[in-house]
Formats: structure tokens, C-alpha cells, sequence
């Protein structure tokens, strides 16, 4: 169980600065979700925590410095998924997320019946383990969605990171997913930082949004405090209402400028 | 119709293995001196110590059989071997199933090498056109490297690995050129040249065996070591790093280890084309596309084919004899249309 504080972010890419000391954090077992226009930098710090790019400020993970943790150390410890991820084609389901236990093997060693064991597990958890001798293309895009977070299941990390999860998906499938992380998250304690476009479910599944805007924290706290429709017109020039919904969380419907 | 218990895909790498035993049996028996299988086996049993069998094989046979054939196909296996797993370890490295064993500047290395040492070291004998094409091949890849380094350092082509293979290219390009420009000052040597160029066994030794098994020996365990690596890498670079791999590191590693594992056999086959994209892609076909599986069948399938190629060149315009790269390409070449045919969309 370990939580994941990110702190004064600053992230450069070409020579344009795209995060201006960005900060947030979630306690273990929470889930944090940022949200923001396109470009405002909500892959940028996912990238960042999975240690795919060099940034300025901490990111720590329980007590430990990321920066500070090499290769495979972070990658036991935090798994990436990230928005469009690369399937090869001709690649059995099970073989794909058995590629998921490398952070656990040694250089030269290959997996083995403990691995098989705890990828077969993972398979089991999200549901597709009829589809363990399918090949990748032979997917849904349901189905694969569920087949690459297995693979991010089975490196057994204590917390995922979520870059879009639901963008192929339809409503239903969306929420199938967002369910399935959600139980996942309270069954085994995982904490989960996500990006998410729609944000009436982000405020139906994260405990906390962040709110970002050309790489800086426009507001965080609660989807209360963070989805009204001052901020949003402010952040994302959109012209939205905001209702509350049956369970208390807001609903955002956009509004049309009828002339 | 794929394997997916672990006793299919032992079953698969054992029929590969039997496959490069029926390919030398064929060698073995086939060819201008009509050896007699019986007398063969008893000449085989007579070199195992102690066991006090006697050759039943002429002297001139047994010269044939130990001295000529053995050797030719002992060197076959090897350079097919070594030809087929470059190529599959390239594919990987490249995530492009269309990749050769010779790309990245080593068969045209190799090519300028060579004839830089027929035309300016002849005098030097004929042992030194090996060490040549090695240093040639070896070098051609390392120039190819350090302009794919620069290009992707400054350029925009992502990972490096499309600016690599472009790079590849223009330098192989290059020093097929700076080949030509040294050829048309010598015309008189244009035919052991261009007879090098198509590739040949036709000197096959004892001798060539010993040198190239340590360097086919240690690139071969490297690059099959890193099967694994290469399955991480074909999820791309950034989700190999999210899993803990350091992908410029293994590519490093694999592009080296293939690139002497290429000139190795270059150096004592001249050039032969397309053993090592097709090979491969049977492989692929059988086991899927895991290198774990890719790497072992691509070993063994590389031996027994070019070991089968080779006999074709040698018999088939009997007594004289066909260069082993026309032999491949003419099987090749139809070959790697239905390659084609089967592939997708590829990205580099």
C-alpha cells in the first residue's frame, strides 16, 4: 500500500516547458484523477511518474524517491498504460501479459510457473481468461482494454497509472472498466492516478481531481469542488450546467448557444 | 493452429533439429563422388576412437568425405545459422519483419572489404579476403550506427530505430559505390570478385570452421539470450521502459552481437542473400511471434536450408558449380513475394 505525492513538476519536452510546477497527491488505496483541456499536460505528468521522461521537482512513492528507484525497482512498483498502447498483432493474450512480469525476472532469466501462475491470476481478475490462447488482433477493443490492464496487473504493482483508459470504449464498456479498476482498488488496495476526459466520470470514480491548465494546477479537491461551471468555462471555454446527480456527485451536461 | 503448450514448441524446435540431420544426410550422399551410404557410416564409426572400426572407404572417397564434403557442410550449417538468427534478431531490433541480415552497411561493408583485398592486398594470398570482408562487414555497420546516431540525435524520426535503417542504407549505398569506383581501375580481377560477391562454399576447410565457431559461438548465445528483450521491445519503447527494460541498451547489444554474427559468415561465404528474412518468417509462421521461439527455429532452419542450397549449387550444372546466392535468390526471391503477401502494415 503506498501512496504517490507529486511534487513542484516542472517538465520540459523540445525546449517548450509543458508542466509549471504541477503538485498533487493521493494517500494508498485513493484514486486521483487529472483532468484539464488537451495539451494542458495530464499525460505529461503520468509520463513523468512512470519514469518516461526526466523532470524537475520530487515524485514520491510511499517514502521513496522515484528518482532515486532504477528500472526495475519502478516498474514492480508502479505499472503504465498508456493511452493508445502497442499490441502486436500476432501476439497470444497470454504471452502479452506475461510480459508484464518483467520487472520481476532477472536479466537473463525467463519467466517461470510462479509468473504463469500470477499472470493467469490477472487474467482471471479482469475477466478474459477464455481469451488466453486469442491472438491481440482478434480483440475488441473491450476485450483488449481488459487484456492490457491485465498486463499491467501482473508486474503486482502497488499503484497504476491510467492514461485514458476509457477513450476506445462506448458508455457501457467505459463503465465495465472504470468498475473493474474501481474493485481492483479496494480489493487489493491499488492506488490509481488516471487522466480522463469525461468528467462526469471522473467525478463519479476519483476521490480527487486535479484540474490542470497549460501545465499548471488550475483547482484540486473534490469533483464538488472542481466541476463548477465557472471553472470550467474558465479552463476549457466551455459552456456547461452542472447538476447534481442521484448520489450526490455532479453531473456536467454541455449547453448549446442557441442564438 | 498455433503451439501453445510448452510440448508443442518442443516438438517444433526437435523437428527443426531433425531437419538440419536429414539436410546433411541429403549433402552427405549427393554429389560428383558417388559415396556409399554403408561405407560412409563405417568410415564415420572408424574416426570414433577405440571403437576399431575400419574405413570401408577408398582413400580418395575417404579425402572426399572428410576433407571436402564434411567440412562444406559443417561451414553451410554454420553461415546458415548464423545468416538466419541475424536476420530474426534484426527484425526485432527493428519491429519490421522485412529487415535482412546484411542491411545496416554489412554486406556492402563487407563487398568493399573483399574487393579492396583482391585488388590492392592479392599479393598478400587468399586468406586475407576473409579477414578483410569481416573488417569490412563489421565496419560498415559501425559507420551505419554513428550516422543513425547523429541522424536521430538531431532529427525527429522517434525511437531512431527508422533513421538507423535509413542510415543504413545511404552508407550501404555508399560503399557499393566507393566498391565500384575501386573495380573499374582493375577490370582483370572483376571475375573473382563478382563470383565472391554471389557467395560460395567452394573453399570450405576445416580450417574456416575453427575460425569463425568463437565469434559465431559468442554472438549466438548473446543474441539468444536476449529473446526475451526482444519480445519486450515489440510492445515499443516506452512501454518496454514503463516494464524496466532499457530498450537503447538492448538494441545496442543485439545490433552488435548480429553484426558479428553477419560477418562471420560473410567472411568465409562471401554474400548471400535472403536466408535471413525468409527463414525467419517460417519460423514466425510455426511458433508465432515470440523470439523466445523465433531465435532457436531460425538457428536450426537457417543451418538445414542453406545446407540443402549449397548442395543444390553444387550439383545441380554438375561438374561446374552455381554461386549459393543465385541458388537462395532464385528460391528467395519468390519466397519473399509470399512473405509480402502475408504482411501487414509495419511500423519501424
Amino acid at each position: 500500500m503506498t501512496g504517490l505525492a507529486v511534487q513542484d513538476l516542472f517538465v520540459t519536452l523540445d525546449q517548450t516547458q509543458v508542466l509549471h510546477g504541477v503538485s498533487c497527491q493521493t494517500p494508498p488505496g485513493g484514486w486521483l484523477c487529472l483532468i484539464g483541456p488537451n495539451g494542458a499536460g495530464k499525460s505529461t505528468v503520468l509520463r513523468a511518474a512512470a519514469g518516461l521522461l526526466t523532470y524537475g521537482g520530487t515524485i514520491r512513492l510511499g517514502e521513496a524517491d522515484l528518482g532515486s528507484l532504477r528500472g526495475r525497482a519502478r516498474a514492480r512498483a508502479i505499472a503504465y498504460v498508456p493511452q493508445a498502447p502497442v499490441l502486436p498483432p500476432d501476439m497470444l493474450v497470454a504471452d502479452y501479459v506475461l510480459l508484464g512480469r518483467t520487472p520481476h525476472l532477472g536479466y537473463l532469466s525467463r519467466p517461470g510457473r510462479r509468473d504463469r501462475l500470477v499472470a493467469e491470476a490477472a487474467l482471471g481478475q479482469l475477466d478474459v481468461s477464455q481469451f488466453t490462447g486469442r491472438r491481440l488482433e482478434q480483440m475488441s477493443g473491450g476485450e483488449r482494454q481488459r487484456v492490457v490492464l491485465a498486463r499491467a496487473l501482473a508486474a503486482e504493482p502497488s499503484v497504476l497509472l491510467l492514461d485514458e483508459p476509457t477513450s476506445m470504449l462506448d458508455i457501457g464498456h467505459q463503465q465495465q472498466v472504470l468498475e473493474l479498476v474501481d474493485g481492483l482498488r479496494r480489493s487489493a488496495g491499488l492506488t490509481v492516478v488516471s487522466t480522463l476526459h469525461d468528467l462526469t466520470i471522473a467525478g463519479q470514480y476519483a476521490d480527487e481531481l486535479v484540474l490542470l491548465n497549460a501545465g499548471r494546477v488550475a483547482a484540486a479537491g473534490s469533483a464538488a469542488a472542481v466541476l463548477t461551471p465557472d471553472l470550467i468555462a474558465q479552463v476549457y471555454s466551455a459552456r456547461v450546467e452542472v447538476r447534481k446527480g442521484h448520489d450526490g456527485r455532479p453531473v456536467v451536461a454541455p449547453v448549446r448557444n442557441v442564438q | 493452429m498455433r503451439p501453445r503448450r510448452p510440448g508443442s514448441r518442443a516438438a517444433l524446435i526437435g523437428a527443426a533439429a531433425a531437419f538440419v540431420v536429414a539436410a546433411a544426410l541429403v549433402s552427405v550422399f549427393v554429389g560428383a563422388a558417388n559415396l556409399n551410404p554403408v561405407a560412409v557410416a563405417t568410415a564415420m564409426a572408424g574416426k570414433v576412437p577405440f571403437l576399431g572400426v575400419h574405413s570401408g572407404l577408398s582413400p580418395l572417397d575417404s579425402a572426399v568425405l572428410f576433407q571436402i564434403r564434411l567440412p562444406r557442410i559443417v561451414l553451410g550449417a554454420l553461415v546458415g545459422a548464423l545468416l538466419a538468427v541475424t536476420g530474426a534478431g534484426y527484425q526485432g531490433v527493428f519491429r519490421n519483419p522485412l529487415v535482412d541480415s546484411g542491411m545496416l552497411g554489412a554486406s556492402a561493408g563487407a563487398g568493399l572489404g573483399a574487393t579492396i583485398a583482391i585488388v590492392y592486398l592479392g599479393g598478400l594470398g587468399p586468406a586475407v579476403v576473409p579477414v578483410a570482408a569481416f573488417t569490412g562487414s563489421l565496419a560498415g555497420v559501425a559507420i551505419a550506427s554513428l550516422a543513425g546516431a547523429i541522424g536521430a540525435a538531431r532529427g525527429s524520426l522517434g525511437s531512431g530505430t527508422a533513421t538507423l535503417l535509413l542510415a543504413g542504407i545511404a552508407v550501404g549505398m555508399f560503399l557499393t559505390a566507393a566498391q565500384t569506383v575501386v573495380l573499374q581501375r582493375s577490370a582483370q580481377v572483376l571475375q573473382q570478385v563478382y563470383s565472391w560477391l554471389l557467395g560460395s562454399l567452394s573453399g570450405a576447410s576445416w580450417q574456416q570452421v575453427i575460425e569463425i565457431l568463437p565469434y559465431a559461438g559468442v554472438s549466438v548465445a548473446v543474441i539468444l539470450l536476449h529473446g526475451r528483450h526482444l519480445d519486450v521491445l515489440s510492445v515499443g519503447d516506452d512501454e518496454a521502459r514503463a516494464l524496466g527494460i532499457n530498450p537503447q541498451a538492448v538494441r545496442a547489444i543485439a545490433i552488435g552481437s548480429c553484426a558479428l554474427a553477419a560477418a562471420a559468415a560473410v567472411a568465409v561465404s562471401g554474400l548471400i542473400g535472403f536466408v535471413g528474412i525468409i527463414v525467419p518468417h517460417v519460423a514466425r509462421r510455426l511458433a508465432g511471434p515470440s523470439y523466445l521461439m523465433v531465435l532457436p527455429l531460425s538457428l536450426l532452419g537457417g543451418a538445414g536450408f542453406l545446407v540443402l542450397a549449397d548442395t543444390l549449387a553444387r550439383t545441380v550444372l554438375a561438374p561446374s558449380e552455381l554461386p549459393i546466392g543465385v541458388v537462395t535468390a532464385l528460391i528467395g526471391a519468390p519466397a519473399f513475394i509470399w512473405v509480402l503477401r502475408g504482411t501487414r502494415a509495419v511500423d519501424t
